[in-house]
C-alpha cells in the first residue's frame, strides 16, 4: 500500500508528461486526478492504521542508492505517525487541488503539462515525507523545489513568472547549501545518514548527568568530534552547529525571515499551485524536517532558541507586511509566511506536536483561502488587485462563505475554555500558550510577537474579506457583468477543505497535543499518538504545562482576534476613508510595509549586483587581463616578435608540437635502450 | 572470451574503420554518406564490443584485468594493457559517446568529411588507449598523441578564431608535457621499470615524490583544466565543432582526472597528502571563480565551458580528499560530467546547426516551438545543477561530503557552487528557452529531428538512471578504490612513522 501511495503519483506524472499530448488534456486530467483521489483515500487508511495502532516504526526498503565506503544510502520508506500525518496532508490537499484545477485551468492550452507537474510535485513531496535518510529527504527537498520552479514559471511567456521561478529556486538553494553541509556534519558525527542510526545514537550526545555518566562525561565533553571552520567542537557544540545548518535549509524552504523573499513572488504561478505548494505542503517541509529531526534538536537548546527567535520574527514581520498589501494572493502569501513562523516557534519551544498540529490545520484553511481566492480571481476576469474588487458577496455567495470559513479558521475563532472553535483556534492558541510556558530564553519574546501577529492576522484577513466582498463594486461594469460563481468541480474541493478548517481542530487536538495520561506514558514517547515519531527530552514537559496557563494567556489570542476584526470593520466598512488618511499620516511607515521592508532592494544592492559585477570583473580582468595577458597571450606576443609572422596552424604549431613530442619519445627510448644495455 | 585480447580489439577497431574510409573518395554525396556510415558503424560496433569488458569484469578483483603484455623494442618498455575498476568505465564512456558524436556531425560537417571522420576514429583509438595503457611510456604516447587529432579538429573544422584557440591549447599543453616526460624518465631511473603495476608497488623516496608530483600535476592540471590554467578551454570549446566539444568536455578533460588518480595519488601518496591543501585551494577557487565568470557569459558554449571547469573543481577536490566518498564521488562526477556536459554541448549544437550563432541574446522563447528540445535541455540543465535524481547530484554530493571530512573551510566554500551553478544554469535556460518567441528569424526553427532524438534520448535515460541507481558504477569501482585507499593510508602512515623516527633520532 505504501508503495502505491508514493509511486502512483509518479505514474500519473509519467503518463501525463510523456503521453499528455497524445491522450489529450481531458484524459490527462482524469487520470492524474483519479490517481490522486485514490492515493488520498489510501493515505487516510494508512493514517488510521499507523496512528491509532500499536505498530512500531517500520521501514520499507525500495532500492539501493549510494553505497561508498561507510556511507550506505537506500531508497526506503519510513512509516510512523509523523509520516502518516504528512501523507494525509499532502495527498488530501493535492487530490483536491487536482480536481479544482480541472475547473480553474480549463482555458489553458497546456493542461497536460500542468497536471504532470502537479503530480511530479506530489511524488517529490511524498519522497520527502517518507524518507528514511537525510539524502532521500534532500532528494524530495530539491524535487519539490524543481516542481515549484516549473509551476511558478508555468506561464513561461510572462517575464515576471520566469524571474519569480528562478528566484524561488536560487533562494531555496541558499537554504539547501546549509542543509547539505548539515547532512555532511551528521555523517561525520554519526557515521551514517540513516534516521534510524542517527536517532539511536543521539542519546550519546546528551550531556552526561552526575556521577552516573562520569566516564562518558569525560569523553563527551573533552573530545573533539567535529572541527568546524577552525573551531574544535565537542559533542554538544557540534550538534548545535549541525542543527543550525539543517535549520538553514528549513528556513529556505519554509520562507523564514531573511530567506523569505521568494515566497510572495511565487504567487506568479497559477493559484492552485499557490494553494498546494506555497501554502499547504512544500513550504511546510522545513517544519516537517525540524520535527523529524527532533531527537537532535531536542539536545541542543541553542539551536531551539534560534528556531524560536527566527520563527517569532517571521510571524511578526510577515504579518506587518500583510497589513498593507493590495494583491489578494500576496496577502495570503504573507499570511502563510507568518503562520510558518508560528509553527517554528512551536518547534523551538519543544512543542513539536503543536507545530505539526498547526501544519495540519493550516493546510486545510490556507488551501481553502487560496482556492477561494482563485475562485474570486476566476470570477473577476483574472484581476488580483483588491482595490479593483469589492461588493462581490452577492455575486459569488458560495465563494464568499467559504472564504469566511477560511478566515474564521485562520484567525482562530473559538470560545476560550471550551471545545467550540475552528481549527486555528485549537492549533494557534496551543502554540501561543506553549510559547508562554516554555523555558526557552526566547520564549517570552516569542509570546509577545505571536500575540501581536495574531492581532495583525485578524486585521489583514478581515480586511481581505471586506475589501473583496463588501462595499461598492470597484471593478469596471464590463468585469462585473461577467462575474460568475465557479463550477461545482471547483466548489466541491472548497467544501471539503471548509469541513477540515472547521472541524480538524476539534477532532484531532486530543491526539496531536494531548498529554499522555499518567501511567500510560511510555519512556521516549512524545505522547500516545506520536509515540516515538517525535522526541521530547526528559526536561521537556511542555505538553503538560501548556494546559495550565494563566487565564490572560488563554484569553489574549481571543481578545486580539476580536480587536483585529473590529479595526478592520471600522476601517473598511464603517469609514472607508480611514485607511487612506492613516497611510498619508504615516507615509514612511506605510511605504516601508508596502515595499516589504525593502528586502528585495536590499538584497539586490548587497548580493545580486555585486555578484554580477564580480563575475564580470573576474572574467574580463582575471581571465582576460591577468591570466591570458601574462600567460599564453603574453608568450604569444613574444613568440610573434621573434618569428615576426604568424605561422599557420597546420604547418606550424601542430607540427612543432608533434615533432617535439616524437623527439621526446625517441630520446627516451634511446636513452633507455642504451641505459639497459650498459 | 578468455584468450581474446579484448582491450586491444576495442582500442584498435576504430583504425579498421580508418582503413576502410581511406579507400573511399569523398567526391560525391553518396561517398560522403558512405564515409559517415562506416564511421558510425565502426564506433557503434566498438561500443558493443566494449560492453563485453563490462560483462566480463570481475568486480571483486581490485587489480588489473584483461591484461595483455608484449615486449616492445626489447627495452623494458612493453605493450602492456589492462583495466581496473577506476579505468574500465572510462573506456565504456568513450566508446559510448563516439557514435553519438559521429551522429552529431552528420549534417553539421560538410567539408573534408573524410579527414574529419579519420581524425575522430584515430582520436577514439588514442583515448581508449590512454585508459588501457599499463606502461607509462605507452600511456604517454596515447596521452599526448590524443591531442593531435583534437588540434586538427579544432583547427580545421573550428570557428573563426580557431587558430588562436589551438595555439593557446598548444602553449598550455607543451609546458605540462615536457615536465611529465622528464618525470617519467626520472621514475624509470629510480624504479627501473616503466610498467604501471610495478610503479604502483614501488615506493618512491619522499623527497623525489614531491618533484614527480609537481611535474605530473603540471600536465594533468592543464588537461582538467584547473584554475588558473583553464583559459584555453573556453576558447577551444567555442571554436570547436559540436562533436569536438562533446569529446573534449566528456573525455579529454577526464584524462587529467584519471591521471591524477592513477599516478599522482597512487604513486606519490606522501606528496599528494603534502600538496592536498594546495589542490583544494585551487579547486575551491575554480568552483567559485569560474561559476561567477559563467554567470556573466554571453556565449552559450563559453558558459557551459566555464561550468565544466567548476565541475572539474569538485573532481580534483574529491580525489585529494582521499577518502571513499571523495574518490568515488570524483570518479562518478567525471563519468556523469561526461554524459551531462556532452549532452549540453549537443544541445547547443542543435540550435547552432539551425541558427549558426551561439549568442545567448540571439535566442529566447524556444519552448514555444521546440517543446521536446526544451524538455531535454531542462533535464541536462538540472543534471548540471546537481539536482538529486540526476547523475550530476551523486558525484557533487559525494565529493563535497569527502572534502567536508577533511576540511570544513574548503567544504563551505565549495558548497557555494551549489548556489552559483543554479544561478548561471537557470539564467541561461530562462534567456534561451523561456519567454515569448519574438525574434522573427527563430520562428521557423524545427523541434528535434529523429537523428537528434536518437542522440539525446539515450543520454537523458542514462542521466536519470545513474542518478536513481548509481550502484552499477560503485560496484565496479569499489574494489579498486578500496585497494587504492588502503595503500594510500599505509604509505602515509609509514611516512609519518619514518618522520617520527627521524625526529626521535635528532
Amino acid at each position: 500500500m505504501y508503495h502505491a501511495i508514493v509511486f502512483l503519483p509518479l505514474v500519473g506524472f509519467l503518463i501525463a508528461g510523456l503521453f499528455g499530448n497524445s491522450i489529450g488534456a481531458k484524459a490527462s486530467e482524469y487520470i492524474t486526478s483519479g490517481i490522486m483521489l485514490l492515493v488520498a483515500a489510501l493515505s487516510w487508511i494508512a493514517f488510521a492504521t499507523v496512528a491509532f495502532s500499536e505498530e512500531p516504526v517500520f521501514t520499507i526498503h525500495v532500492l539501493r542508492w549510494i553505497t561508498t565506503g561507510t556511507l550506505d544510502v537506500n531508497w526506503a520508506l519510513r512509516i510512523d505517525t509523523l509520516t502518516a500525518v504528512m501523507l494525509v496532508v499532502v495527498n488530501t490537499v493535492s487530490a483536491l487541488v487536482h480536481v479544482y484545477s480541472i475547473g480553474y485551468m480549463h482555458h489553458d492550452p497546456n493542461r497536460p503539462r500542468f497536471f504532470a507537474y502537479l503530480s511530479l510535485f506530489t511524488f517529490a513531496m511524498l519522497m520527502l515525507v517518507t524518507s528514511d535518510n537525510l539524502v532521500q529527504m534532500f532528494f524530495g527537498w530539491e524535487g519539490v523545489g524543481l516542481a515549484s520552479y516549473l509551476l511558478i514559471g508555468f506561464w513561461y511567456k510572462k517575464p515576471s513568472a520566469n524571474a519569480a521561478a528562478m528566484k524561488a529556486f536560487i533562494v531555496n538553494r541558499i537554504g539547501d547549501f546549509g542543509f547539505a553541509l548539515g547532512i555532511f556534519g551528521v555523517f561525520v558525527l554519526f557515521g551514517s545518514v540513516n534516521l534510524g542510526t542517527i536517532f539511536a545514537n543521539a542519546a550519546s550526545f546528551l550531556p552526561a548527568e552526575g556521577a552516573h555518566g562520569a566516564a562518558e562525561a569525560a569523553t563527551a565533553d573533552g573530545g573533539t568530534v567535529l572541527t568546524f571552520l577552525g573551531y574544535h567542537l565537542d559533542k554538544a557544540h557540534a550538534l548545535t552547529i549541525v542543527c543550525l545548518l539543517l535549520f538553514m535549509g528549513a528556513m529556505g524552504k519554509s520562507a523564514q525571515f531573511l530567506l523569505h523573499t521568494w515566497l510572495p513572488d511565487a504567487m506568479e504561478g497559477p493559484t492552485p499551485v499557490s494553494a498546494l505548494i506555497h501554502a499547504a505542503t512544500m513550504v511546510t517541509a522545513g517544519v516537517f524536517m525540524v520535527a523529524r529531526m527532533s531527537p537532535l534538536f531536542e539536545l541542543s537548546p541553542t539551536a531551539l532558541t534560534v528556531v524560536t527567535t527566527v520563527g517569532a520574527i517571521t510571524a511578526f514581520f510577515a504579518a506587518t507586511v500583510g497589513l498593507v498589501q493590495n494583491d489578494i494572493k500576496r496577502v495570503i502569501a504573507y499570511s502563510t509566511c507568518s503562520q510558518l513562523g508560528y509553527m517554528f516557534v512551536a518547534l523551538g519551544v519543544g512543542a513539536y506536536g503543536a507545530g505539526i498540529f498547526h501544519l495540519f490545520t493550516h493546510a486545510f484553511f490556507k488551501a481553502l483561502l487560496f482556492l477561494g481566492a482563485g475562485s474570486v480571481i476566476h470570477a473577476v476576469s483574472d484581476e488580483q488587485d483588491m482595490r479593483k474588487m469589492g461588493g462581490l458577496r452577492k455575486h459569488i455567495p458560495m465563494t464568499y462563505w467559504m472564504m469566511v470559513v477560511g478566515t474564521l479558521a485562520l484567525t482562530g475563532v473559538g470560545l476560550p475554555g471550551t471545545l467550540i472553535g475552528t481549527a486555528g483556534f485549537f492549533s494557534k492558541d496551543a502554540i501561543i500558550e506553549s510559547s508562554f510556558v516554555a523555558h526557552n530564553p526566547a520564549s517570552g519574546f516569542a509570546f509577545g510577537l505571536l500575540v501581536i501577529a495574531a492581532l495583525f492576522t485578524s486585521f489583514y484577513s478581515w480586511r481581505l474579506i471586506f475589501m473583496t466582498f463588501h462595499g461598492k463594486p470597484r471593478a469596471s461594469a464590463d468585469v462585473m457583468h461577467h462575474v460568475h460563481e465557479s463550477p461545482p468541480v471547483m466548489l466541491i474541493p472548497l467544501f471539503v477543505l471548509a469541513a477540515g478548517a472547521l472541524f480538524a481542530g476539534l477532532l484531532f487536538h486530543e491526539s496531536f497535543i494531548g498529554h499522555a495520561a499518567e501511567g500510560a506514558h511510555h519512556e521516549g514517547w512524545y505522547n500516545e499518538f506520536w509515540r516515538a515519531a517525535l522526541v521530547a527530552g526528559p526536561d521537556n514537559h511542555i505538553l503538560a504545562d501548556m494546559h495550565s496557563v494563566p487565564l490572560f494567556v488563554k484569553l489574549s489570542p481571543f481578545i486580539v482576534m476580536v480587536l483585529g476584526l473590529v479595526i478592520a470593520w471600522y476601517m473598511y466598512i464603517r469609514s472607508p476613508q480611514a485607511p487612506k488618511a492613516l497611510a498619508a499620516q504615516h507615509e514612511g511607515l506605510y511605504k516601508f510595509l508596502l515595499n516589504k521592508w525593502y528586502f528585495d532592494e536590499l538584497y539586490d544592492f548587497l548580493f545580486v549586483k555585486p555578484v554580477m559585477r564580480l563575475g564580470t570583473f573576474l572574467w574580463k580582468w582575471g581571465d582576460g587581463w591577468l591570466i591570458d595577458g601574462f600567460g599564453p597571450d603574453g608568450i604569444a606576443m613574444r613568440v610573434r616578435q621573434v618569428t615576426t609572422r604568424v605561422v599557420k596552424l597546420q604547418t606550424g604549431y601542430l607540427y612543432h608540437y608533434a615533432f617535439a613530442m616524437l623527439i621526446g619519445v625517441a630520446a627516451l627510448v634511446t636513452w633507455m635502450m642504451l641505459g639497459g644495455s650498459v | 572470451m578468455a584468450g581474446m585480447p579484448i582491450l586491444s580489439l576495442v582500442t584498435f577497431l576504430p583504425l579498421v574503420g580508418v582503413l576502410i574510409i581511406l579507400f573511399i573518395n569523398d567526391d560525391s554525396e553518396i561517398a560522403r554518406r558512405n564515409i559517415r556510415m562506416v564511421a558510425l558503424l565502426t564506433t557503434a560496433f566498438t561500443f558493443v564490443i566494449s560492453l563485453l569488458i563490462w560483462v566480463g569484469f570481475d568486480t571483486s578483483n581490485p587489480g588489473f584485468q584483461f591484461v595483455e603484455k608484449v615486449d616492445w623494442l626489447d627495452s623494458g618498455i612493453s605493450y602492456h594493457m589492462g583495466v581496473d575498476g577506476i579505468s574500465m568505465l572510462f573506456v565504456i564512456l568513450t566508446t559510448f559517446l563516439m557514435p553519438l558524436s559521429i551522429l552529431a556531425s552528420w549534417e553539421a560537417v560538410q567539408k573534408r568529411v573524410k579527414a574529419y571522420m579519420i581524425a575522430f576514429l584515430v582520436l577514439e583509438t588514442l583515448m581508449v588507449g590512454v585508459f588501457c595503457a599499463l606502461d607509462i611510456v605507452l600511456f604517454y604516447v596515447f596521452f599526448e598523441g590524443g591531442l593531435i587529432p583534437m588540434f586538427i579538429i579544432i583547427g580545421v573544422w573550428g570557428g573563426k578564431r580557431r587558430v588562436y584557440a589551438s595555439f593557446k591549447f598548444f602553449l598550455y599543453t607543451l609546458l605540462g608535457s615536457v615536465l611529465m616526460l622528464l618525470a617519467i624518465m626520472a621514475m624509470y631511473w629510480n624504479a627501473g621499470t616503466t610498467s604501471i603495476p610495478d610503479l604502483l608497488a614501488h615506493d618512491f623516496p619522499v623527497g623525489m615524490q614531491n618533484w614527480l608530483w609537481l611535474a605530473f600535476f603540471a600536465s594533468f592540471a592543464v588537461k582538467m583544466p584547473m584554475w588558473p590554467v583553464h583559459t584555453w578551454l573556453p576558447d577551444a570549446h567555442v571554436e570547436a565543432p559540436t562533436a569536438g566539444s562533446v569529446i573534449l568536455a566528456a573525455i579529454l578533460l577526464k584524462l587529467g582526472g584519471y591521471g591524477l588518480i592513477r599516478f599522482s595519488l597512487s604513486m606519490f601518496p606522501v606528496a599528494s597528502a603534502h600538496y592536498a591543501d594546495f589542490v583544494f585551494t585551487l579547486s575551491v577557487i575554480a568552483i567559485m571563480y569560474t561559476s561567477l565568470v559563467a554567470l556573466m557569459q554571453e556565449d552559450i558554449k563559453k558558459l557551459i565551458a566555464y561550468s565544466s571547469v567548476a565541475h572539474m573543481g569538485y573532481v580534483t577536490m574529491g580525489i585529494f580528499a582521499a577518502n571513499h566518498q571523495g574518490l568515488d564521488g570524483a570518479i562518478f562526477q567525471m563519468l556523469s560530467h561526461g554524459l551531462v556536459s556532452g549532452a549540453l554541448f549537443l544541445c547547443v549544437g542543435v540550435v547552432y546547426d539551425r541558427m549558426h550563432t551561439r549568442e545567448i541574446n540571439a535566442y529566447g522563447g524556444l519552448v514555444n516551438i521546440m517543446p521536446r528540445y526544451a524538455v531535454a535541455f531542462m533535464i541536462f540543465t538540472m543534471a548540471n545543477v546537481g539536482l538529486p535524481g540526476t547523475s550530476g547530484f551523486v558525484g557533487e554530493f559525494l565529493t563535497l561530503m569527502g572534502i567536508f571530512q577533511v576540511s570544513t573551510w574548503f567544504a563551505l566554500f565549495a558548497t557555494t557552487g551549489v548556489i552559483l551553478s543554479a544561478a548561471y544554469a537557470l539564467w541561461l535556460y530562462r534567456r534561451v528557452i523561456f519567454g515569448v518567441l519574438e525574434k522573427e528569424n527563430l520562428k521557423a526553427m524545427l523541434d528535434l529531428s529523429v537523428r537528434e532524438k536518437v542522440i539525446l534520448y539515450p543520454l537523458i535515460a542514462l542521466t536519470i538512471f545513474f542518478g536513481v541507481y548509481p550502484a552499477p558504477v560503485f560496484d565496479v569501482t569499489a574494489a579498486s578504490v578500496n585497494a587504492l585507499l588502503s595503500d594510500y593510508s599505509a604509505a602515509i602512515d609509514a611516512a609519518r612513522a619514518a618522520a617520527d623516527v627521524a625526529m626521535a633520532v635528532n
